[in-house]
């Protein structure tokens, strides 16, 4: 048993870290969040160039072929610098397509010159993915869709989507469900870029009878499930490594801020109840980092059931985590926790985002309950 | 990284096992198991039975009796000894009093001192806290007067854990009142069949006699007794206090505990189903599951190749997170058991009789050991101790 990083990973950490510090400040930050686009190609680009993007496309495919570890270390550097850029979008589909053995464009995802998104959530499904309502009919040689995804991370930035669509069934039937790779002109559908409060962009995406020929599934018609959920559970695995630095970085300006920060004439860091508080979000933050370690190197391999309870634990552990580091950071900045021009509100914004991705805390724990395991004793 | 117990880990983990089933006492297994009571002659007879294979004292040094596993190792047999039910050992003199003996005693206080101790020769218990002095424990005022080849103890201490079979006990006392409080403290070792030595039961909410006080009227220690130097007794106590850590966080125990939750769980009907699928009770008990996996991996991360074996502050988190599953544990056996867990036996549990007057041996311990557990968090420096360990010394506030 070894916990450490090989040399190679380790370098790879602070090279991105040297990225973020040098051409990714808060302030640097902050001027794309009000850009026009909301994301930055330089920055992409740059993060091709450090081999983050082909760390995600297998080797027979064209990338670099990383392992889940390799990815943790880029999201938890994202997540440390509140790194905005469709990344984590990208990487998700990516798997989709990957799992699919839709393999042709993942070369380009490699070379940087192909942003992807997911559009899986629908506005009655909640968090369950597999209440889909979107339909898609077989007309010949093509399917044809109808309705309409919304909360699409990066879905306006993206070069093409993938979406899952019902080819049979009822909305939340696990069977009939069916996956596809939408380029972005596809005739038919319309996308509605939106703010989110995290500083990301999202869009609204309608399909109004739009026209894909039946290359675009992604998979086996009306199997998506499979697929949909174990890339999920990967891309959950990335949003635990992304909060683990996202709550690291939290926790190091709170401590600094305890430090600073003088009232009575002392700093407030002197004062044991905040102290106390501070002990307990730096237990959040480690027991959040060890379950997401166990779920990165070990849900890949598991057996279905025994990956959803990795990942599940995973995400509702972090949840915790993420709801008592976010809103005690805030507490103890006092009111300059409430600020927007301090980067602790934006670190945040972001914890609480990712608490609603994929899965809540509440989500997971029910899933968690409801595995056969969990009921073996 | 690499998640994986190595090959020899896993051989080593079949052969403590194994070891389990063959020697471990099947009525003392299931004196454990059912929660009653563990007499001073098991605790005695366990012991030996571990010292004769050599397994009684595994963080020793190994010309002392140790077993010089690995942190893995001591890991794996902490988690071992809990699943198979074994009883405790006498964890004062092997894991409290030997590693001050081994730091700072005289070779010949050695020699005597630890293969009594390794022999269950010696009963020990720890003379620490005073009624004035719990978390501030360096106020004590326990006082050892010199007086030729004597010191003269008065004074009170108290919690002192299974006083009442003790044979020793190792004190913290004041030799000096000049300078900071710390610095007057000496480690004597006192014979507690000394006269002016009195020992009296605290009976604790669950209505057992775990803890005493033990008063010292003018009693005549000889000044050999004292471990190392006079007036530097705090710092030998403080090296103890970092020094015993494999298994603090309990993980086998809680594991334990969380099999027989949830068995008594999918037993208890609400609402014509198993208690452990009505939603509310089902999402608690996957709260501490999932806080058990998550400090079972910190637990791990801190005994895995290529972590510092000496573990420092992180002990408190393991400590903290650790008695706070425990807590939870037996607060859902508790809530389990519904009302039938209001009944209460002492008798029973003492192992006077041979079931319980309620009729249900189950959940006749439930309640009592919900109300002992309430000590984990304050015992061992209590977990508020703990944060303060933890914001100053990995903090730096």
């Amino acid at each position: 048993m070894d916990f450490r990083l090989s040399e190679e990973q380790q370098q790879f950490a602070d090279s991105l870290q040297r990225w973020i510090a040098r051409d990714y400040s808060f302030e640097a930050r902050q001027k794309i969040v009000a850009s026009a686009p909301g994301v930055s190609d330089p920055a992409y680009a740059a993060l091709t160039e450090l081999g983050a993007l082909a760390l995600a496309v297998p080797e027979e495919a064209g990338g670099l072929g990383g392992s889940p570890e390799d990815l943790m270390i880029v999201m938890k550097e994202i997540g440390c610098g509140l790194v905005i850029e469709p990344y984590f979008a990208t990487v998700l589909a990516a798997d989709f397509l990957r799992r699919g053995g839709h393999t042709a464009v993942l070369e380009q995802v490699a070379a940087g010159t192909l942003q992807l998104a997911c559009a899986l959530n629908e506005k009655e499904a909640g968090h369950e993915l597999f209440n889909i309502a979107v339909t898609a009919r077989a007309d010949g040689d093509a399917y044809v869709l109808h309705g309409s995804k919304c909360a699409v991370i990066h879905g306006a930035q993206a070069d093409a989507l993938v979406v899952s669509v019902r080819t049979s069934g009822a909305p939340r039937d696990q069977d009939g469900i069916s996956l596809l790779y939408v380029p972005r002109d596809t005739p038919g559908m319309s996308i509605t870029e939106y703010r989110t409060y995290d500083g990301q962009r999202a869009a609204s995406v309608v399909f109004d009878q739009a026209r894909l020929p039946a290359t675009a599934l992604i998979g086996q018609a009306g199997k998506g499930w499979e697929i949909l959920e174990a890339a999920t559970d990967f891309g959950v695995v990335l949003l635990c490594a992304e909060a683990v630095g996202a709550m690291e970085a939290a926790n190091a300006l709170t401590l600094d801020y305890l430090k600073t920060r003088q009232q009575f004439g002392v700093p407030i860091g002197t004062f044991q109840v905040l102290q106390h508080r501070m002990a307990d979000m730096c237990m959040h933050a480690e027991l959040a980092k060890s379950i997401t370690i166990l779920a990165t190197v070990k849900a890949h391999r598991a057996p279905v059931n025994e990956r959803r309870k990795l990942v599940s634990a995973a995400k509702v552990r972090v949840g915790k985590a993420m709801q008592f580091i976010g809103q005690q950071a805030i507490q103890m900045h006092g009111g300059m926790g409430m600020t927007n021009e301090m980067s602790i509100a934006h670190y945040f914004k972001r914890l609480t985002a990712i608490e609603t991705t994929l899965g809540n805390t509440d989500f997971h724990r029910t899933r968690f309950t409801r595995l056969p395991e969990f009921a073996s004793a | 990284m690499d998640l994986e117990y190595k090959e020899e880990d896993l051989r080593f983990r079949e052969e403590v096992r194994q070891f389990f089933r063959e020697h471990l006492p099947p009525e003392l297994s299931e004196k454990v198991r059912t929660r009653r009571r563990i007499q001073r002659e098991d605790a005695v007879r366990w012991h030996k039975i571990l010292a004769k294979k050599g397994w009684i004292a595994p963080g020793w040094p190994v010309q002392y009796g140790g077993t010089g596993w690995s942190s893995m190792e001591r890991h794996i047999w902490a988690e071992e000894y809990a699943l198979a039910y074994a009883p405790p050992t006498l964890s004062f003199g092997l894991n409290l009093l030997a590693p001050v003996l081994l730091g700072f005693a005289s070779e010949e206080q050695k020699q005597h001192y630890l293969p009594r101790i390794y022999h269950a020769e010696d009963w020990w218990c720890q003379g620490y806290s005073e009624p004035g002095a719990g978390s501030d424990l360096a106020s004590l005022k326990t006082r050892a007067e010199r007086e030729g080849d004597f010191y003269i103890v008065n004074g009170q201490k108290t919690w002192t854990t299974l006083g009442q079979h003790a044979d020793w006990i190792f004190c913290l006392v004041r030799t000096s009142t000049e300078g900071a409080k710390q610095t007057g403290i000496s480690f004597l070792l006192i014979d507690m069949k000394t006269p002016g030595i009195s020992v009296r039961p605290i009976i604790t909410l669950d209505e057992t006699h775990e803890v005493n006080e033990v008063f010292f009227d003018n009693v005549k220690v000889p000044v050999a007794n004292l471990i190392g130097e006079e007036n530097k007794g705090w710092t030998y106590a403080k090296y103890l206090l970092g020094h015993e850590r494999t298994g603090i966080a309990a993980i086998g125990n809680s594991k334990r505990e969380l099999k027989v939750l949830k068995r008594l769980a999918l037993r208890k009907q609400v609402d014509g189903a198993p208690l452990l699928h009505a939603p509310t009770f089902a999402a608690r008990v996957a709260d501490v599951e999932i806080e058990l996996m998550a400090l079972e991996m910190t637990a791990l991360s801190l005994v895995a190749d290529g972590a510092s074996h000496k573990i420092g502050p992180e002990a408190s988190l393991l400590k903290v997170k650790g008695t706070e599953i425990s807590q939870a544990i037996s607060e859902l056996l508790l809530e389990a058991a519904g009302p039938a867990g209001l009944a209460f036996d002492p008798e029973y549990l003492a192992g006077h009789k041979a079931h319980a007057a309620s009729g249900d041996d189950e959940l006749a311990p439930l309640a009592p050991h919900y109300f002992n557990l309430r000590k984990i968090t304050i015992f061992g420096g209590s977990n508020e101790v703990q944060r303060n360990v933890i914001s100053k010394m990995i903090l730096g506030l």
